[in-house]
């Protein structure tokens, strides 16, 4: 645990160091926010105390940004070879996937904590519904490392960022929209499984306040099989 | 800490990279490990570093087995090509490489003022590694080596880029190590192997071809000795058909600046006593005579290009 820190912390400097944490988080809050109470389906607009429309923004927002954060983590040090640097430290592959996956996780939670505001105003205009609101955060934070673990599984699979970059977001488009497509167009048990693997689905009920185990079981299965395999991956040193 | 490889083995693919090799390095023993580009000298270091597990065979670190231990920490690597954090800065790069490699809190910050003035980089030590020249990078390379004082130091050519005086002075410092240390040092700097190494290992396509002092490798390797002369007091082709007519001398040609006369003979010293009875007997003048010593290049090509 002790090594997976320091190269949590150690990529967490970077993100910052390397402007990479700014740009997402201006671009996340002022995305998040701009839709959250200027534009279009807002917050005045419903006239409801509730974050729904924040959730729903921050869903499609952190969709995008996830990859453009877990694009560098293997694929640059692999490029420039300091992935064996690494590995020839005291440091298994284990620890280094968790240490990386805790470093973007951090990230997205940082940004999160910067739209607690968002809460504490809506809280004070109207009565916000707190149990979901909390279960809304948690989804998030749960979808958040999902998509992380993909985005490390196709920064493991190559040394390219955008090739990363862009294989992260088309699994995360499967998961995101074809599950759901698919799902609904077809019946039976074969619809029932596609849109059970489908991200909405179980997001949805999450930031409506519902905390069912299959939803959670859900992302932290995908979560682990993606870590799982970013490791397999890392470990045949391709 | 001794290093022990038994019946090494890795291919990729097809191609054998590595073809069944066994050697060993003793505490105190610093070994230059030679061979042409794409030998498996690379291969052989990722795999006694862990990060390559090999095809089949053995290596032993201080008694235990690579593949069911991890033993990164007693190893200290400086990989081919100098892997670094452009991004980071100096300090902060060793102290990040210290702490994965377990070097306490307490103790970290001293190890690292000890490794910035080891490895000379006090001048340089708040810049960001992608502004330092290729020497000072070589030497922080040098310095994430050796900053947890590991009992096994293994260098993928620790001095390219280095100025003359810092590869005197890295050499030195490698010295100092090897005293405690298993050192195995990489390189293609042939007179550096000479004044650095114990023991030479050179590997050729695969396969261990040489090993040995380089006093063993010469007389090993060659069989043969040379000898330059200078006389004066007859013609050059005169000269040159007595000697060729003495015992033991195989033949007789010009040294590369055409001055002298260089002597292929079997046993150096008793050729060169027959030569001096040459020149007594014709009263020819004995200006010079020096046995020349086989050159660890001429060792290198002759076991690696057949």
């Amino acid at each position: 645990m002790r090594e997976s820190w320091i190269i949590a912390k150690k990529e967490l400097n970077s993100f910052f160091d390397s402007l990479v944490a700014y740009i997402l988080l201006v671009a996340f809050l002022g995305f998040s926010g701009f839709f959250t109470w200027l534009w279009g389906n807002d917050i005045f607009f419903h006239k409801q105390a509730s974050l729904d429309i924040f959730f729903n923004v921050a869903l499609w927002s952190l969709f995008f940004f996830i990859p453009a954060i877990t694009m560098r983590q293997f694929a640059e040090e692999k490029k420039t070879g300091t992935i064996e640097l690494l590995l020839t430290k005291k440091l298994s592959n284990h620890q280094l996937v968790i240490g990386k996956f805790l470093a973007c996780l951090l990230l997205v939670a940082i940004a999160l904590a910067f739209t607690i505001p968002y809460y504490v105003s809506v809280a004070r205009l109207g009565n916000i519904d707190h149990g979901s609101t909390i279960t809304g955060y948690l989804g998030l934070i749960l979808m958040s490392s999902m998509y992380i673990a993909i985005g490390l599984l196709a920064s493991s699979l190559t040394n390219n960022q955008i090739v990363a970059f862009l294989m992260a977001l088309l699994i995360g488009v499967v998961f995101q929209f074809i599950f759901g497509a698919l799902g609904s167009s077809q019946s039976g048990w074969l619809g029932g499984i596609l849109t059970d693997l489908s991200v909405p689905t179980h997001y949805e009920s999450m930031s409506r306040g519902v905390i069912d185990t299959k939803d959670v079981i859900y992302f932290l299965a995908l979560t682990f099989l993606g870590l799982m395999l970013t490791e397999l991956n890392i470990s045949k040193r391709s | 800490m001794d290093i022990v490889i038994d019946g090494l083995s890795k291919s990729y693919g097809s191609q054998k990279a590595v073809d069944n090799i066994s050697f060993e390095v003793r505490t105190g023993e610093i070994v230059g490990f030679l061979g042409p580009n794409g030998a498996g000298k690379t291969t052989t270091m990722r795999m006694i570093t862990q990060y390559l597990s090999p095809d089949s065979g053995q290596i032993t670190i201080g008694g235990k087995s690579t593949t069911r231990n991890n033993l990164r920490g007693n190893i200290g690597y400086l990989p081919e090509h100098n892997p670094l954090y452009d991004d980071m800065p100096v300090i902060e790069y060793l102290a990040f490489c210290g702490q994965l490699q377990g070097i306490a809190r307490s103790n970290l910050d001293q190890r690292i003022r000890e490794m910035v003035v080891m490895c000379g980089l006090n001048d340089e030590k708040h810049k960001k590694i992608g502004e330092l020249s290729k020497g000072y990078r070589q030497r922080v390379g040098l310095a994430q080596a050796m900053i947890h004082d590991p009992a096994i130091l293994i260098l993928d050519e620790p001095t390219t880029g280095l100025d003359p005086n810092q590869r005197v002075e890295i050499r030195d410092l490698i010295k100092k190590l090897g005293v405690h240390k298993s050192v195995i040092l990489c390189t293609h700097i042939l007179p550096e192997v000479e004044a650095t190494c114990d023991r030479i290992l050179i590997i050729n396509k695969g396969k261990i071809v040489a090993n040995g002092t380089p006093e063993a490798l010469r007389s090993h390797t060659s069989g043969k000795s040379f000898i330059l002369v200078d006389i004066e007091g007859a013609p050059r082709e005169v000269i040159t058909q007595s000697i060729k007519s003495l015992p033991g001398v195989s033949s007789v040609g010009l040294s590369a600046d055409h001055r002298l006369l260089e002597v292929e003979c079997a046993d150096g010293n008793q050729t060169a006593r027959a030569i001096y009875r040459l020149c007594v007997g014709k009263e020819w003048m004995l200006l010079q005579m020096s046995p020349v010593e086989v050159r660890l290049e001429d060792i290198f090509r002759n076991v690696t290009m057949n």
